[in-house]
């Protein structure tokens, strides 16, 4: 089992790898699209990599919940319910929402991940 | 005339590698103007030479039935260039292959000598199920892999030669059948 540690050192080098950006800029704060500057398609080379350093796999719908995102029963005037909330901690018990909750946007969700919410999200797979 | 880059495969298996080359000639116009009077391949048309080769090793892993398109340039590192009369030899590996998409390493050699390292992520381009949108037609893109020599040397996973698969044979017969009907 590996370490907190561990694990971020690998996530760091992925994203570093990934993303192009400078070691020091990968902190746990960090978050993947406004701070590190992550793309839609960065996403599939940063699921690429760490499926590799791993050796796990990740299926697109466990990072990235559009399927909650795009249903009518979930969304109302481009927010997330309180139905779909429920849906997405459910789904997403690795990603701290409690700052998404205050204003549940669908257009915010993209920079919702941190370098934090990652390494959480590996921990639970490597669990 | 066809959007080529690399000039034939001389190793291919299926979703696990590919070997190409690319012979430079001063024929190719874009190398009289790129710097004046200093014929270097760009750099650019390297990596889409690379390009070719991954894309069409992702593709022949679905039987050429998914979209495939380059994403992004991950890394690209060039050790030295290339000119005129040069052979490049472009290796590329399958690291992984998911349902939207695909991860390549590649390096490309000058004789033995490495002349760049790139990596690509390719994108499986999302088709609605009432759309036909194809990048090329059957028989066509059949025809451009023939050009290539894929069929020469393909070898499948269970290391049997490659052959084209059956709808895209199909296709060629159809239009052959159009043109011989349409000569007459």
């Amino acid at each position: 089992m590996a370490s907190a540690e561990e694990i971020f050192e690998k996530v760091r080098e992925a994203l570093v790898e990934a993303l192009g950006v400078d070691d020091d800029e990968v902190t746990p704060e960090a978050t993947m699209v406004g701070d590190l500057g992550a793309e839609s398609i960065d996403f599939l080379d940063i699921v690429f990599r760490l499926e590799k350093a791993f050796e796990i796999e990740i299926p697109r719908a466990e990072l990235f919940p559009e399927d909650i995102l795009t249903n009518a029963e979930y969304v109302e005037d481009g927010k997330v319910n309180a139905n779909g909330l429920a849906e997405l901690k459910k789904r997403m018990a690795f990603a701290d929402l409690t700052k998404f909750e205050k204003n549940p946007v669908v257009s915010d969700f993209g920079n919702l991940l941190t370098v934090s919410d990652m390494c959480n999200f590996v921990a639970t797979k490597l669990a | 005339m066809r959007w080529f880059w690399i000039d034939k495969f001389i190793e291919f298996e299926s979703g696990k590698s590919a070997k190409s080359v690319k012979s430079i000639t001063l024929a190719e116009e874009h190398l009289h103007d790129h710097f004046r009077a200093i014929p270097l391949m760009p750099h650019s048309l390297v990596i889409e030479g690379i390009a070719q080769t991954g894309g069409i090793l992702v593709a022949e892993h679905n039987q050429f039935q998914e979209q495939v398109v380059l994403a992004k340039v991950s890394k690209a590192i060039f050790h030295t260039t290339a000119s005129p009369g040069d052979t490049l030899t472009y290796s590329v590996t399958l690291n992984d292959i998911a349902e939207n998409g695909a991860f390549i390493s590649a390096t490309s050699h000058l004789g033995d000598t490495l002349h760049a390292e790139v990596e690509l992520i390719f994108a499986h381009l999302n088709q609605k199920q009432d759309e036909h949108r194809e990048l090329f037609y059957p028989a066509q893109l059949l025809a451009m892999m023939r050009l290539l020599k894929l069929f020469d040397v393909g070898k499948n996973k269970d290391g049997s030669p490659m052959v084209p698969p059956d709808y895209m044979i199909q296709a060629e017969a159809e239009l052959d059948a159009k043109v011989s009907g349409s000569s007459n």
